[in-house]
């Protein structure tokens, strides 16, 4: 590639400043965009999520998942630490582990049976010393210079996040105190894990970071409060972020509806359906608040969420500039009673792949994405609520949405 | 119409008449008469999606549970008035109509399901693999269905899932 056309496509030409927030379509399509993004956001000074402490209780259990598209190992040794490697070996870079989870004493390689620790260190390497003379690793071979790569880890009441960066602030620098409170208040007990689901969505993962720091669509987009007349309109809430405006907070409070005025033109505004067993919705307090609703976006590949009873963490896990899957894992606690447990269950219906008021965000990002394909030099418009990264206490805004482009922009060097 | 006892039919009979269920039960919702589709199970029913990624580790999880007839109305309310997803149809094969239990009240069967999905570009993709774990019960409407478990191999669902399997 010739260097002119080698600059042009490592320069993302965001629009001079008018004011609001355009962000050109570029950088949901470009692959130089992705590639960069892997190096400076999922493998540069941020941390990910990547577990639940819960998913490895016991030592030897691990899980295999990915941030950005390393894959990468999260397992428990045998003083209880979690540790987060890359999933690829030391000798030739084959897989180490396969499976989704599980638990083994020690790890080893299927091609040349190179066995790691608990913790990515090199404890057995076959034919080190030759057979019969022949063969035989280097007489200066020392098994400690050939680990596993080791990620920083750290965890916040049950999440597990690591990071490749050296010099990241701590864990809870990084999440800052609005985050860290959020996530204390929703895990402040033992967690349950209830199940996984994965959902496979042909976009770019920056059009969910958008989707979940976005509280202008949810009543627009998602019609099921809506259609069966159980809607909430000007519902109060807040649009939060943290000082480095990179992780949202949006949360909404039950039963705080007090007009319904501005709905009656919506395109599904009517009480025409009822839910035939309202029990789908049935649930119980229990959190000292009134807060019903919390989607907490944590850059860059964490949503946490309470929606109503139901509590998950979706990790986005990136497929390529065009493609993510979404992984969606449902806990409770491990004190909830067996009606608790069902409530949970039940309003499992609304969330997931298949749920009542969340699977159109799918939808969103694959029809956003399809359509900017060969709008390279177009650029959104984001300025609902005066398009600033301002936190405010309402829903009617995408300051959010701004406060990631200004993180991001900054991540990026754009 | 008289109630069919199970114990009274031969195993050949009864083999067709679970057959029957199952092809009109796909038939319903390949040609999208999903409105039906809630009259192929009792009252007091339990339909359920999950992932063999959740039932072999017996965690619950699943895409859709639903516990009550009433609640499987509600579904096709919302996929008809309220979600909003891209236009598809599915076509389900089915194979391996195993029964694998009889009682006079009930007959549990175990069938192999294959969903393609086709979307309105034209092109047609496997959507979900898997088996359905059925518990069939006689009524004067004909056999249906008190359990209808339909646990999928194809743990990452495409886009999103809104049409009954």
């Amino acid at each position: 590639m010739s260097t002119i056309l080698k600059n042009k496509f490592n320069e993302v030409n965001w629009p001079e400043d008018r004011g609001v927030c355009e962000v050109p379509y570029q950088v949901f399509t470009d692959k130089n965009v992705y590639d960069s993004e892997q190096e400076k956001i999922f493998r540069g000074d941020n941390w990910s999520f990547v577990a639940l402490e819960a998913e490895i209780p016991e030592s030897g259990d691990y899980k295999t998942t990915f941030i950005g598209d390393t894959p990468v190992i999260v397992m428990r040794d045998e003083e209880g630490q979690v540790n987060v490697v890359v999933n690829s070996c030391a000798h030739r870079g084959a897989a180490v582990c396969r499976e989704l989870r599980g638990n083994k004493p020690n790890l080893e390689c299927v091609y040349h049976q190179w066995a790691y620790n608990l913790k990515g260190d090199l404890i057995g390497v076959p034919f080190r010393r030759g057979i019969q003379g022949n063969g035989g690793m280097p007489k200066d071979f020392k098994m400690q210079e050939h680990p596993l790569r080791k990620l920083r880890v750290g965890s916040v009441a049950g999440l597990v996040f690591a990071t490749f960066s050296e010099t990241v602030e701590s864990l809870e620098d990084y999440l800052g105190p609005m985050t860290v409170t959020a996530i204390k208040r929703i895990c402040s007990k033992p967690i349950k894990v209830l199940g996984d689901q994965r959902q496979y969505i042909k976009g770019n993962w920056k059009l969910y970071a958008e989707n979940t720091r976005d509280p202008y669509h949810a009543s627009l987009l998602h019609l099921f409060h809506m259609t069966f007349g159980l809607y909430r309109s000007s519902q109060k809430g807040v649009s939060h972020m943290d000082d480095t405006k990179r992780h949202s907070m949006l949360t909404a409070i039950k039963d705080s509806d007090d007009s319904t005025e501005d709905f009656k033109n919506m395109r599904s505004f009517n009480t025409e359906f009822k839910l035939n067993d309202p029990s789908l919705l049935a649930g119980r307090k229990e959190f000292d608040d009134d807060v019903s609703l919390v989607i907490l976006a944590v850059f860059p590949n964490l949503v946490l969420q309470q929606i109503a009873n139901t509590l998950a963490v979706r990790q986005i896990c990136t497929k390529g500039v065009d493609a993510f899957e979404l992984v969606w894992t449902q806990f409770g606690f491990e004190d909830d009673d067996k009606e608790m447990q069902a409530i949970r269950l039940k309003q499992g219906n609304l969330i997931g792949p298949a749920g009542l008021i969340s699977m159109e965000d799918g939808e969103a990002v694959e029809i956003v994405h399809d359509s900017v394909i060969r709008e390279q030099d177009k650029s959104s418009y984001i300025a609902m609520g005066g398009g600033k990264a301002e936190n405010v206490d309402h829903l009617v805004s995408e300051g959010t949405i701004v406060g990631f482009w200004k993180y991001y922009r900054e991540a990026m060097g754009y | 119409m008289a109630i069919l006892k199970f114990s009274d039919m031969t195993a050949m009979e009864l083999q067709f008449q679970v057959e029957k269920l199952q092809s009109n039960y796909v038939e319903c919702i390949d040609d999208d008469r999903l409105e039906q589709w809630p009259e192929f199970f009792v009252e007091d029913c339990l339909y359920q999606i999950i992932s063999r990624e959740n039932e072999d580790r017996g965690l619950p999880v699943s895409a859709i549970v639903c516990d009550s007839n009433a609640m499987l109305i509600d579904r096709i309310v919302s996929l008809r008035n309220a979600n909003v997803y891209a236009e598809h149809f599915y076509r389900h094969i089915i194979s391996n109509v195993n029964i694998k239990g009889v009682t006079d009240e009930v007959v549990s069967v175990q069938t192999n399901y294959l969903v393609l999905q086709t979307r309105l570009s034209g092109a047609t993709e496997i959507y979900n693999s898997g088996k359905y774990l059925d518990e069939i019960v006689a009524t004067e409407d004909g056999l249906k269905f008190k359990q209808k478990k339909a646990v999928f191999d194809t743990y990452q669902i495409q886009s999103l899932m809104v049409t009954p399997i």
